[in-house]
């Protein structure tokens, strides 16, 4: 299907769905992900049943404050659908989609890790790419940034968002 | 090989043994061993934890990490011109990828396509990049499992495309030759003699490879049967490239989803229906040949002249490169220009050096078909002088989750035919 005549065939049942640039976004609610993923992939016409990718991004001071966005891709009619969900910046946790998507582990480890988003029901929500000892989640934007310490004339090199350019 | 799911002996406590001695029951005891980071044969600094019972692995644990960088987080601190830089640091085997990957999701954010020819130029060095990528796959593979030679004319195939790499753009690695609006220059004056001569050099040499190893016994018994992975499976692991295609599935970025005008060349999809290490062998090679047959193409239609970068000045960069006194930059005539005769063309330069070109609100997702499956750029622009985010789907991070399940129940020794065959580049994995 194009990505309009997906995101016309999803719109019934999700009403938020829009079409830009070529690709067709579906936002569900927060506590319908799983519900909404099953769907998806139930639907032989739509068919989505392919996680390809599961990612964030964090936007401080709006409301909601994190979107997740959710790659499906249909194997077999070759469409994209992007699954949004936003989450509040306070103590923002969702469903894990683990039990339909085993690809979703470490996707929502990586998730976990850089955002703090936590994953309910989750077989094992550790930090996959920081050390285990890391304290903070370095992808939200309200991380402060860290510089360099040398050893020239004991000089310290400021982190890149406190350089002149 | 002795399935240890099925093994009917129950485990017992070592306590409880009477003859600590006795081989019977020491055959209970399993064994964990840590699998590198540090290991020639895991591809970088891939930790495999391992749960033995004998040569027997029971349990598989990837963990990975040892090379994260930051790459997505330091784009967000960079102009757009400057995450190329970056991004082509992630999957160092296969830096064109990601540097089309990421130009062409900025390029859509912006609404403008790169001229034909610099379309062309993308598709030329990306199926170069595919066979340094499977000659480096190959090398390491062959090494791992014994083929000393394979490891040797692998390097030497590959250095000779680096070779091209290194006069088109300056580096064998890392090019950053791809930019928003087209790639940065034209071929060298005999670029595409260098082309075909590596057009007439190669496929004879792949064809060496294969007689090397598709009916050497060592080779056969090391890798038919071993690691299998059907689609099925393939695709709840989030699956793709070579190893998907070994079991069976033709799905491939290039086909099902084109871009840089991938359908208009003549190319097929080599499937296998065996899932194992040997299928994904066989793929390999084959796509080998298969990218041979596009770069042909690419030669035909790089004939003509053209541009190759878009116009606009507003986007594109003021300056042609050439090789100065102190190595490549920006070139003397140009330098001349803004320095001593347009104060406009001087302030222009200064606003796209440290400000930037502004990118539209927006978010895409941008697939490519890397050596190694889809390499795909999410990224979003909240309108300023800097992504917002870059989001990299990495095909060796997804891939990797599948590598217990192609293992538990095989011997030790097949993990290293399993990694190899896996073909994981950590630096795209940590990122």
């Amino acid at each position: 299907m194009r990505p309009d005549e997906l995101a016309e065939r999803v719109r019934p049942r999700y009403p938020d769905v829009l079409v830009a640039r070529g690709e067709a976004i579906a936002v569900v609610e927060r506590d319908r992900i799983r519900e909404a993923l099953e769907e998806l992939r139930a639907d032989q016409e739509v068919r989505l049943d392919f996680l390809s990718d599961l990612t964030a991004a964090d936007w401080p001071g709006r409301a909601p404050r994190f979107w997740l966005s959710y790659g499906m891709y249909s194997m077999e009619h070759r469409h994209r659908l992007r699954v949004k969900v936003g989450l509040p910046g306070e103590d923002p946790r969702i469903d894990s989609v683990v039990p339909l998507y085993p690809t979703a582990d470490w996707l929502e480890r990586e998730v976990f890790d850089l955002y703090g988003i936590v994953f309910e029901g989750h077989p094992d929500l550790r930090r996959i790419l920081m050390p285990e000892g890391w304290e903070g989640h370095p992808l939200r934007k309200t991380e402060e940034l860290g510089g360099v310490n040398t050893r020239y004339r004991g000089t310290f090199v400021p982190p890149v968002d406190r350089r002149i350019p | 090989m002795s399935d240890p799911a099925h093994d009917p002996r129950p485990l017992r406590d070592p306590a409880e043994l009477d003859d600590p001695l006795s081989t019977a029951e020491v055959r209970q005891e399993t064994m964990v061993i840590n699998m590198g980071p540090q290991h020639p044969s895991t591809h970088g600094v891939l930790r495999l934890l391992l749960e033995l019972d004998g040569e027997t692995i029971l349990s598989c644990r990837p963990i990975v990490g040892y090379l994260h960088t930051g790459i997505e987080k330091n784009t967000e601190y960079r102009t757009w011109q400057q995450g190329v830089a970056f991004v082509t640091r992630a999957d160092y085997l296969s830096p064109f990828f990601n540097e089309v990957a990421y130009c062409l999701a900025v390029e859509r954010l912006l609404g403008i396509t790169a001229p034909p020819r610099a379309q062309v130029l993308r598709v030329l060095f990306c199926e170069l990049n595919r066979i340094a990528s499977h000659l480096v796959w190959l090398a390491t593979a062959g090494m791992e499992l014994g083929a000393i030679s394979v490891m040797l004319y692998g390097f030497r195939e590959r250095e000779q495309i680096l070779d091209l790499f290194e006069a088109a753009t300056g580096l064998r690695m890392n090019h950053s030759y791809v930019r928003i609006g087209g790639v940065v220059m034209d071929l060298p004056g005999d670029g595409l003699q260098r082309v075909e001569g590596l057009l007439r050099m190669l496929p004879g040499r792949i064809g060496e490879y294969e007689t090397l190893l598709s009916r050497n016994p060592i080779w056969l018994e090391r890798n038919v049967g071993v690691g299998r992975l059907p689609a099925e499976d393939a695709l709840r692991w989030g699956v793709t490239g070579p190893i998907l295609r070994a079991a069976g599935d033709p799905r491939d970025v290039r086909k099902d989803e084109p871009y840089c005008g991938y359908e208009t060349y003549e190319f097929d999809v080599p499937v296998r229906e065996d899932a194992d290490c040997y299928a994904r062998f066989e793929v390999r090679i084959e796509e080998m040949k298969q990218s041979l047959r596009i770069v042909e193409q690419c030669v035909e239609r790089l004939r003509e002249p053209g541009p190759v970068m878009i116009e606009d000045p507003k986007l594109r960069w003021p300056a042609q490169l050439e090789v100065g006194p102190d190595g490549i930059g920006n070139s003397s005539a140009y330098v001349r220009h803004i320095m001593e005769e347009s104060m406009e063309a001087l302030i222009h330069h200064f606003k796209m050096v440290t400000e930037g070109i502004g990118v539209p609100e927006g978010e895409v997702y941008q697939p490519v078909e890397s050596p190694r499956g889809e390499l795909g750029y999410y990224v979003v622009s909240d309108g300023g002088h800097r992504p917002y985010r870059v989001r990299i789907r990495d095909p060796s991070f997804v891939n990797l989750q599948a590598v217990p399940q192609m293992m538990e129940g095989g011997l030790v020794a097949d993990a290293i035919a399993v990694i190899s065959s896996v073909d994981p580049v950590m630096g795209g994995v940590d990122r």
